[in-house]
């Protein structure tokens, strides 16, 4: 029975990408290992190789076509004795072709910092919000992904400003480890964008140093994972130095780079770092969830003159939202922000936990139930009076996170909620979080330790009594 | 940094036994001309007296917590401090007072923040081991060992960055020494040719912990062998070979070559804390060292030799005295800081 090739996903982010370049034509032999095509995504163009001998059949999607979903049949292939009449018959390999990459051909650098993760399809984002209300009316849209928002965010600050540089692993020449620094070093040179051996606690500490001599740092972890090795310098040198200085020599500079659950890269390279980081005076924490965020709060970042923790998801970086065309487009940090009006229950999220929130929001929503859906946006300082006006009006309050439910940001919530709307409360604030365990490899166990829509319905209908 | 209460074995104590004075010998460091001696003698007592007011200070129990003296290694900041122009950073750990006035701060902001008040460098909210000025390019005062290090090399770093020509100091103990980031900072400071010269001050222990039980190689100028960074040891206890050292260090590294190590053969008199008996090593051994190569005695008696009178050291003594006894006064006296500044200086 002839096989079919399937579009390869190379990175949990990858739903779609290009088909470039076909490299065998119809009819040619094929053995297995040939590259047969190339496809590119937004971080990189790839090879596709054959896993199975015989002949080109048929291209299905012709060269240059753009957009190719993920699991798309794109060719089938003809094994010895087949011929064009089998087509018909075509059953799909059984797992996408390899590939590899053909801009670097050296591995991903570092064991268990894998530059591109297992294959995923992931859903797309729920809902896109709301423009802030600062967005003067009528400005024109954009329609940019995270990764995009980002990377526009740092090249317009450090053209902006002369003092703020980037480094960390694989910034530069690879052009980021997740194409986040993608074309920087073309426009700012070696001297700004600068590639770090691998050595978080050391280029760590030299991103502090900078920062106390007046510079202002935007420090990239290839994963926040990697930074437990730096933390030390994070909290004890860049978070205290103002205070313990008296005043007198603080600290500018952005830790940045993707917090939380990727995708089946088990238990060390997911980790949710929100409320470990938003338990320190001194720093700001921001964890952003839609792209006209992402890139507002970043340029925020880089200007404000405090140590700033951005917390980012390697899961949303792909996805796509309308970001305002504006010159300057900056978003004050410390400020929520309401996504979804409703009166009947308040949803508590941020970063990737937005999603469910708002997904939730929707099927609850079926049911007659009006969530309003509150984006924190930032961890510290946070947004306390925002939460309390919406609970004060609601009488009821679910938070989401994907962290750990000990000492975490909904534990924090919660509290603030009973100590300023103790009276208002219709029933006690319930937490959606990751469970309790690290994160397991295996689909389904990822999958269960993780929060859900289905959770984050069922916490709301217990607050709501139904 | 905490000093945990050291109980010594037997072993320790043979072992640390074993190792009398500074027996290393160096060749002669090039003369300094009288004006060098007398501002270096003058400079060394400042601290010595320091320290020593600051001893009895907590003695008194008007300095609390971490107390960490730099008694018997003052030749290594002043001699370095003589290699350096303004603008040149310096940064330490958590033994930090001498630096601080080599630096050029104000004894009396140093002393107050050591009493927790309010004209401390720290408004009395850093205390002993967290003292900055911005003015005289001092970064601190850190109490995590071996982070000075790639703080250092980040301000050495910046310096590049900004394309001028000065040049960074990191201080930092045998102890330090074996931490990773010291290496990861080695790493990075030589493939980008920073401006830093790291400054081991081998006093012989970590904490109370002697460098031949902690560390597997005790020549620290070799530290960076295998990062390409040339090292040297001086003796550390003649001003002369500090300074010397550290023109060539700093000339090395303002003409755009790297980093470079000089490890600083010395030895510290009192227990690593205030509250370190330091039983891990012999009366005997502190004594020949005092004795033998004090780095204000040889100073002192070098001029002598050059027939400076007594009475001239001793006007410089009692200046020396003079700006102790007032920083020690005003510490006692400047007010606690205001209990509103409990919540200000946590962001800006």
């Amino acid at each position: 029975m002839p096989i079919q090739v399937l579009m390869p996903a190379l990175s949990p982010t990858m739903e779609k990408g290009n088909l470039a370049k076909w490299l065998k034509k119809e009819g040619e032999t094929i053995k297995s290992g040939d590259v047969i095509a190339e496809i590119e995504t937004d971080k990189a163009t790839m090879e596709v190789e054959a896993t199975d001998e015989g002949t080109l059949g048929k291209i299905l999607i012709p060269e240059g076509t753009n957009d190719v979903a993920v699991n798309t049949p794109i060719a089938t292939i003809l094994a010895d004795g087949e011929s064009a009449a089998d087509l018909g018959k075509a059953a799909p390999a059984p797992a996408p072709s390899v590939a590899k990459e053909v801009e670097e051909s050296r591995s991903p650098v570092g064991e268990g910092k894998p530059m591109i993760s297992a294959p995923q399809a992931t859903a797309a984002p729920a809902a896109v919000a709301e423009p802030d209300p600062e967005v003067p009316e009528g400005t024109e849209m954009i329609s940019q992904t995270i990764r995009e928002a980002l990377r526009d965010a740092m090249a317009e600050e450090m053209r902006r400003d002369p003092d703020v540089f980037i480094m960390g692993e694989e910034v530069a020449e690879y052009q980021g480890a997740y194409k986040v620094t993608q074309g920087l070093l073309q426009e700012f040179g070696a001297r700004r964008v600068i590639d770090t051996p691998i050595t978080e606690h050391g280029f760590a500490g030299v991103g502090v140093g900078a920062a106390m001599s007046g510079l202002k740092p935007i420090v990239e972890f290839m994963t926040f994972n990697f930074a437990m090795q730096a933390i030390d310098q994070i909290i004890n040198s860049a978070a205290k130095t103002l205070y313990m200085s008296g005043g007198q020599m603080g600290c500018s500079i952005v830790f940045r780079g993707p917090n939380g659950a990727a995708s089946r890269v088990a238990a060390q390279h997911s980790q949710d770092y929100s409320a470990w980081y938003s338990q320190i005076p001194g720093l700001k924490v921001v964890a952003p969830f839609s792209a006209a965020d992402y890139k507002g709060l970043l340029k925020a970042a880089i200007r404000d003159p405090n140590p700033v923790i951005f917390l980012e998801n390697e899961m949303l970086y792909g996805h796509t939202g309308e970001v305002p065309k504006l010159d300057d487009y900056v978003i004050p940090i410390g400020k929520a922000r309401i996504v979804r009006s409703g009166g009947h229950v308040t949803l508590i999220s941020w970063s990737n936990g937005m999603s469910y929130a708002l997904k939730a929001a929707d099927e609850l929503a079926k049911e007659g139930i009006e969530a309003e859906v509150i984006d924190l946006r930032t961890l510290r300082p946070m947004d306390t009076d925002t939460i309390i006006a919406s609970v004060k009006k609601t009488g009821r309050a679910v938070t989401v996170e994907e962290g750990w439910q000990q000492s975490g940001v909904g534990a924090e919530i919660a509290a603030r909620i009973m100590e300023q709307a103790f009276d208002y409360l219709d029933a006690p604030v319930a937490r959606v979080s990751g469970k309790d365990v690290p994160m397991p490899y295996a689909a389904n166990l990822e999958k269960l330790a993780l929060p859900n829509v289905a959770e984050v319905v069922a916490a709301a209908k217990a607050v709501s009594y139904r | 940094m905490a000093a945990p209460k050291k109980t010594v074995t037997k072993e320790a104590g043979q072992e640390n036994g074993k190792e009398k004075g500074l027996e290393k010998s160096f060749s002669s460091p090039p003369e300094f001309t009288k004006a060098q001696e007398l501002a270096a003698l003058r400079d060394m007592l400042l601290i010595r007296r320091f320290e020593e007011k600051a001893g009895q200070l907590y003695g008194m129990g008007a300095i609390g917590g971490f107390c960490h003296l730099y008694i018997g290694q003052e030749a290594i900041v002043v001699g370095m401090q003589m290699a350096l122009k303004k603008g040149d950073q310096v940064i330490t750990g958590y033994r930090d007072h001498g630096h601080m006035l080599a630096c050029g701060m104000e004894a009396k902001g140093v002393m107050a923040e050591l009493t927790g008040r309010q004209g401390g460098y720290s408004k009395g909210k850093g205390g002993s081991m967290h003292m900055f000025s911005k003015e005289q390019n001092f970064y601190g005062g850190h109490g995590i060992v071996g982070a000075q290090v790639s703080l250092g090399t980040g301000l050495a770093f910046a310096n590049r960055y900004r394309g001028n020509d000065f040049v960074s100091l990191a201080y930092f103990g045998d102890g330090a020494s074996n931490q990773g980031q010291v290496y990861e900072s080695f790493n990075m400071a030589q493939l980008w040719k920073l401006p830093v010269i790291y400054i081991i001050e081998n006093n012989r222990y970590a904490m109370g912990t002697s460098v031949t039980r902690s560390s597997s190689q005790t020549d620290f100028s070799k530290r960076g062998i295998s990062f390409n960074i040339p090292g040297e040891q001086v003796d550390g206890m003649d001003v002369r070979a500090v300074k010397a050292a550290g023109d060539k260090a700093v000339a090395h590294c303002r003409a755009g070559k790297g980093p470079f190590i000089l490890e600083m053969q010395t030895y510290r008199y009192r227990g690593h804390s205030m509250s370190d008996p330091a039983k891990y090593r012999t009366r005997e051994e502190v004594e020949k060292v005092r004795h033998d190569q004090d780095p204000i005695e040889q100073v002192r008696n070098r001029l002598l030799a050059a027939k400076v009178t007594e009475q001239e050291l001793k006007a410089i003594d009692a200046e020396v005295r003079e700006i102790v006894n007032e920083s020690a006064d005003f510490a006692q006296h400047d007010p606690e800081p205001d209990a509103s500044e409990l919540w200000t200086d946590v962001y800006r």
